[in-house]
């Protein structure tokens, strides 16, 4: 079985996560994670964007990034120095795993950091990576870093 | 020839190219091409059915193409083709059917034992369910709300299908009248509780369940707590309050709500409060005013049409628990019992439903009586209007005083039983009013005394004066004048 796979995160990233997570809350929060993927099995996250939540089918429960905040994100991110790596989302009231349906909407590579909300405080962060052959998320190994780059902005707001 | 913008997330399976050449006459061909180059990327852009993911944008020189042929859009030479993500998520989805469950699929469900094996032989041999379906089934809680007509085909087929954990919530105790319809009762059941009635029924036709009664009426203080240890819930209700109630408990829960109602040869169901789906309120963002809508014991019900119904209730939420199918979600299924016709409307999720829209206004249950505009179960529609009691009646006819009976009830109420009143059925009271004589004494009466009680406000406001409402109707004239008179 190969090794899990591991997400770095520094703690500002961290706290930009879980203030999103609580600052929307009962709603879900979403946003994209800026970062490097090095070699072997690491990805090193220095900055969140956080993105609005667009789902029509009820925010309680639903994320949706548009297309359009995708590629402001991407451009975001180039201009940071860095790719996305990944998305981040919250569960109010639920537990940091992944749904099914968030399984069914999942993208290869990117790390998907799910933050639980308890009562509008953020409590348990989870990250995970979809399988190649989309049948299941594996758990990665949250790691928390220093940030290599202390003049990289913690967190883009728009 | 055309270029292809690959995503970050896709380009471990294009060697790392941001870019990829491709050619094809459409945008379909074009992606086509795309995965025979790159493998790896079929199953991440294509479904099982073989069609782009919901979650795939694909756009061509920054047209998205859902706008333009879709797959059918032609490519020139040049064209620049974008592939680009939305990203979407969210807490549990509809048909898991354990919250518990661990991420992916990989769920322990428990194991049949030989004797499931055999009694669910017939479900193990289709594809469609199959060892996997049926242990799904076993590891499924449906609660259903009522045991009356819809819930009586509901439990038994829920019950016999082996869905492992069968919830029943219901209050009331078995009357004469259910049995034209509710038939998990029988004449013997008549003044036990529906609940001990339909639990011997069930017990009976199959053991292997877990069952689960609440002796109960559902209400905003227990529904959520209630709901919390079921998958589905299914609604089986009579009356509105308990209908929206149901609703807003499903989409607070997040349960789905499946749905089904009936009125004489008509029925609708569905299946609302899915996270991608409508609910009850989108469809019907406001209850009816109060008396509108008749109920059974008002307006009557064919007696097979629940049956109907719930098998089509019970159907759906198989369907959800097994994951086949096109679930009920977005349609509204019309039953024409006498033209046996079936119809369908497309729902919509509406953005501003006060529950399950964007920004919902109603984030806890509230008081569904009052949504409903009834305060209080005795509390007369009309009030206020003069009254007689049905002893003074038959006294003043006894008498040989002239009081005029006006009988508002329809022309086949009269044939079950009347009292020789001129029949005039409240419809049509504001066209026949001049058969009436506004310098008698008017007694009029129905059923149960609403309708009349409207009659005598419509008179009264007409200019009639001495105008009388029969308190309790003609069911009050049986009881306590009359004891051979049928009561309906």
């Amino acid at each position: 079985m190969a090794p899990s796979r591991t997400l770095t995160i520094t703690a500002s990233v961290e706290r930009a996560i879980r203030r999103h997570g609580e600052d929307t809350f009962p709603y879900e929060c979403c946003g994209a994670l800026v970062g490097q993927t090095s070699s072997g099995n690491g990805v090193m996250t220095v900055a969140v964007v956080p993105l609005p939540n667009t789902t029509e089918e009820g925010p309680r429960r639903r994320f949706l990034v548009r297309p359009s905040d995708y590629r402001d994100a991407e451009r975001r991110a180039l201009e940071l120095g860095g790719e996305l790596v990944g998305f981040y989302h919250s569960h109010p009231d639920h537990p940091a795993r992944p749904s099914q349906y968030d399984l069914d909407h999942a993208w290869p590579t990117f790390a998907y950091v799910i933050v639980s909300v308890v009562s509008g405080a953020a409590a348990d962060m989870t990250v995970w990576f979809l399988k190649d052959d989309r049948s299941t998320f594996e758990e990665g190994n949250l790691h928390h870093g220093e940030n290599p780059h202390p003049d990289t902005a913690p967190a883009v707001h728009r | 020839m055309a270029k292809i913008l690959i995503p970050t997330p896709l380009r471990p399976y294009t060697d790392k190219q941001d870019s990829v050449d491709a050619t094809g006459a459409t945008v379909g061909e074009l992606l086509a091409d795309l995965t025979r180059r790159h493998e790896g990327l079929k199953t991440h852009l294509y479904n099982e059915q073989g069609k782009l993911r919901s979650f795939v944008n694909v756009y061509i020189n920054d047209e998205d193409i859902r706008y333009l042929q879709k797959e059918q859009t032609p490519v020139n030479a040049g064209d620049t083709i974008s592939i680009i993500p939305s990203v979407a998520g969210g807490v549990e989805a509809v048909a898991a059917p354990s919250p518990r469950a661990p991420a992916g699929g990989s769920k322990t469900l428990p194991e049949l034992t030989n004797e499931e094996i055999k009694r669910y032989s017939r479900h193990l041999i289709m594809p469609e369910v199959g060892m996997e379906g049926q242990l799904k089934l076993k590891a499924a809680r449906v609660l259903c709300i009522g045991a009356g007509g819809l819930g009586s085909p509901l439990a038994l087929y829920l019950g016999a299908a082996g869905v492992g954990t069968l919830g029943i919530v219901d209050f009331d105790v078995v009357d004469y009248t259910n049995l034209q319809r509710q038939i998990i009762h029988t004449t013997a059941d008549v003044g036990r509780k529906k609940l001990d009635s339909a639990a011997d029924k069930l017990k009976a036709i199959n053991p292997l369940i877990n069952l689960r009664t609440f002796g109960t009426r559902l209400s905003s203080d227990n529904a959520l707590e209630l709901f919390r240890d079921f998958d589905i819930i299914a609604d089986g209700t009579d009356n509105f309050p308990t209908r929206y109630l149901v609703n807003d408990a499903c989409v607070i829960t997040g349960k789905p709500n499946v749905y089904g109602s009936i009125f004489r040869f008509e029925g609708q169901a569905s299946v609302f409060a899915t996270e991608e789906g409508p609910c009850y309120r989108c469809l019907y963002p406001e209850p009816p005013p109060p008396g509108l809508v008749p109920s059974c014991a008002e307006g009557g019900v064919l007696g097979i049409l629940p049956g109907l119904v719930g098998v089509i209730q019970a159907t759906e939420g198989i369907k959800l628990i097994l994951g086949k199918g096109e679930p009920l979600i977005g349609r509204l299924l019309l039953v024409d019992a006498l033209a046996m016709k079936f119809r369908e409307l497309k729902l919509r999720k509406n953005a501003a439903c006060p529950v399950c829209g964007t920004h919902p206004t109603i984030t806890k249950l509230i008081d569904y009586n009052e949504l409903c505009g009834i305060r209080g179960e005795e509390a007369p529609v009309e009030t206020g209007v003069p009254e007689i009691q049905v002893e003074e009646l038959k006294r003043r006819q006894d008498a040989g005083e002239d009081v005029f009976v006006l009988d508002v009830r329809e022309p086949h109420e009269y044939q079950i039983c009347n009292i020789g009143g001129h029949l005039i059925p409240l419809g049509d009271l504001p066209k026949r009013i001049h058969e009436l004589d506004s310098s008698r004494e008017i007694v009029a009466h129905c059923r149960s005394g609403a309708r009349s009680a409207k009659a005598v406000n419509f008179l009264r406001q007409a200019g009639f004066r001495k105008v009388h409402n029969l308190a309790g109707g003609i069911l009050a004239w049986a009881d306590r004048v009359d004891p051979k008179m049928p009561k309906y």
